[in-house]
Formats: C-alpha cells, sequence, structure tokens
C-alpha cells in the first residue's frame, strides 16, 4: 500500500475554484539508473493519475521518467456541489490504488 | 511604547543570534515546501509513524503527546549508562517493552516513527539533556568534531565553524545545526536521519564512515545539539 496526501479545502461555496494537491510516496524510478551492482534498475513509475469528481472526469495526467520521487501534483478545479473526489493512480508493476476525499459546502 | 520596546528588544536579539539554522539559509521555495503540510514530503513519513506509534507504541504513551521529548536528544539512559539518541531509545523501547524486534536503522519504519515523534517538538527550543554524566560523551563529540580526518584532512569544525556560510562547489556551507532532523532531503529523494548527513560529510572527506548506530555518531550528535541550543526544532525538516 503506497502512502497519499490529499488535501481539499475544508469547505467551499459552489462556483468557487479550488486547488487540489495530491501528494503521492512513490520511488519513480527512472529506468535510467544503475544499481549498486551495476545493473539499470527496472523502471518504475505512476504512469497515470485521474481525477473524478462524482463519476466526472476533471482531472487526468500521464506521468514519465524524469519526475523526482514522491511526486506533489496539484490541480485547479470548480466545485459544483458537495460530493467525493476519487483520485486514481496507475503504474508499472500493476501499481493500481484509489484515494478518496470528500469536498464538503460552507 | 511597552510594545514598541519589546519589538525592538526582539530585533536586537534576532541581530545578536550569530546561528543560523540550515532553514534560514535555504531558498524560499524550499522553506514553502517544508512549511506546508500538505506539500512537505516528510509528512508521508510522519502519518506512517502515526499509525506505526498507535499500533505499537500507544499502550504506554496514551496520551500519544511526546512534546518536547525530540528537543532534548540524546537523553541520558541509565540502564545502559550512556546516553542514547532518539532512534535508539525507540529501538530500546521495542525491546523492553513491545517485545518486539528492533528496527534497522534508516529503515523506513524507523525513520517514521522518528519522524513522528520529532514533529511534535516543532517549534520548541533544543534543550539538551542536563544530567551530568553526559558531559564527558559531549567532550568527546566535541573531539570529534575539531578532529582532522579522511584523506583530506578536515575536520567537521573547519568548514562548519570556520568557513560557515562562504561556498563550497557553489553550496552554501550551513552552520551544520541540527534542527531538522530527520530530514526529507531532495538529493536523497527521500528520508534520512543525522547519521545518513553525517556520513555524507565523512565520505566528503574521504574518512571512512562510523557504522550506523555507532557510539561515535551519538557522541557528535550530542555535540551538536549542545552546540545548538536554544535554536528552534523545525522537524521534520526538508533540505535542498
Amino acid at each position: 500500500m503506497i502512502r497519499a496526501l490529499i488535501r481539499t479545502p475544508t469547505l467551499t461555496r459552489p462556483g468557487e475554484v479550488v486547488e487540489i494537491r495530491v501528494l503521492l510516496q512513490h520511488p519513480m524510478e527512472t529506468g535510467f539508473r544503475p544499481g549498486v551492482d551495476g545493473q539499470v534498475l527496472p523502471r518504475d513509475i505512476v504512469t497515470r493519475i485521474e481525477a473524478h469528481f462524482e463519476g466526472e472526469r476533471v482531472f487526468a495526467a500521464d506521468l514519465f521518467p524524469a519526475i523526482a520521487a514522491n511526486p506533489y501534483i496539484a490541480f485547479p478545479m470548480r466545485v459544483t456541489g458537495a460530493g467525493n473526489l476519487v483520485i486514481s493512480f496507475q503504474g508499472d508493476n500493476g501499481f493500481v490504488q484509489r484515494e478518496t476525499a470528500a469536498i464538503r459546502l460552507a | 511604547m511597552k510594545w514598541l520596546l519589546l519589538l525592538l528588544a526582539a530585533g536586537a536579539c534576532a541581530a545578536a543570534e550569530p546561528r543560523r539554522s540550515g532553514y534560514q539559509d535555504m531558498a524560499p521555495s524550499t522553506q514553502a515546501l517544508q512549511d506546508d503540510d500538505s506539500q512537505n514530503p516528510a509528512m508521508l513519513w510522519v502519518q506512517d509513524g502515526e499509525q506505526r506509534f498507535a499500533a505499537d507504541c500507544q499502550r504506554c504513551h496514551e496520551p500519544p503527546t511526546l512534546r518536547g521529548v525530540a528537543a532534548r536528544y540524546p537523553a541520558w539512559d541509565a540502564r545502559l549508562g550512556q546516553p542514547v539518541t532518539l532512534a535508539a531509545r525507540i529501538n530500546l523501547c521495542r525491546q523492553r517493552h513491545v517485545k518486539t524486534t528492533p528496527l534497522a536503522p534508516e529503515s523506513d519504519a524507523l525513520l517514521a516513527l522518528e519522524a513522528y515523534v520529532a514533529r511534535q517538538s516543532r517549534g520548541l527550543p533544543i534543550v539538551p539533556d542536563a544530567e551530568p554524566r553526559t558531559a564527558p560523551f559531549r567532550e568527546d563529540g566535541r573531539r570529534l568534531f575539531t578532529q582532522r580526518i579522511g584523506q583530506l584532512g578536515f575536520s567537521c569544525a573547519m568548514c562548519h565553524d570556520d568557513n560557515a556560510g562562504k561556498r563550497l562547489a557553489g553550496s552554501l556551507i550551513p552552520q551544520g545545526h541540527p534542527t531538522g532532523y530527520p530530514i526529507y532531503r531532495l538529493e536523497w529523494q527521500g528520508m534520512g536521519s543525522l547519521q545518513r548527513r553525517l556520513r555524507g560529510c565523512l565520505s566528503g572527506v574521504r574518512a571512512e564512515p562510523f557504522a550506523y548506530g555507532s557510539d561515535d555518531y551519538m557522541k557528535l550528535e550530542l555535540y551538536l545539539k549542545t552546540r545548538a541550543a536554544g535554536m528552534a526544532v523545525d522537524s521534520p525538516g526538508v533540505r535542498p
């Protein structure tokens, strides 16, 4: 289980644009570096991040090597109402994870 | 008027303080990364440490507050008859009270617990252990700090006392105050303890690094904490 920190604003008004912040614990091994034995370490990165708010996709990104370990991703989102934001990650070695964060209205 | 005087006095105090933490010498962008808990990557370890603490430690440490603990370590352990670092204390606690195996040095689990405990002392001044029996260990630490070592023949003091604030190959030489450990170091792309940081300096002067958990590191840490006494803890720090 890989750890993720998701920060959503505590309370928002409908129509407001807010910043969603995602911090993911992941080695993001590029696939180009030699290890201690001289052999190239196999690539192990997160390849895709998607965010769905109440079933609607609000953000998606493809990730590539050369992104630092423990990537931090922030994106703006217009809040239409209260609901759950589901952020899903996919990556090498069959890595799949879903995290849910609630967005509440003031 | 009284308020203004207080403000002036505070300003004078700040100007008179010649010591600078690594935090103060960082770029504003790195400072911002450390200050915001939703951006500070070390918070991933803190969160992990919180769960580990709840699982193993909370049956004794209830309420689970250890505020000020990290600010006074390394502290005296009566049973061993020597000071121990915070990481060593966590492992001693595991062996003596939790009756389980110690965690490997620099393992994510140990760093997580250390970061969780250290974070609770954030903002408090470093208060070295006042136990008189720690004095010879501290003196040993001072000796290690000022002793020339390695093929390059540098002592810690030659850089971090005599030439702090100048540059070494483009990077600033910090004064070397251990205020933010364990740290998330951008160069490491991960978390590390003070011992890992000291290893970096030791191999930098081409000396053979001490083994993890050795008394030499404990003595150096004890001296460094005394040298930084009164400076605010900013764990878990982010460093370049």
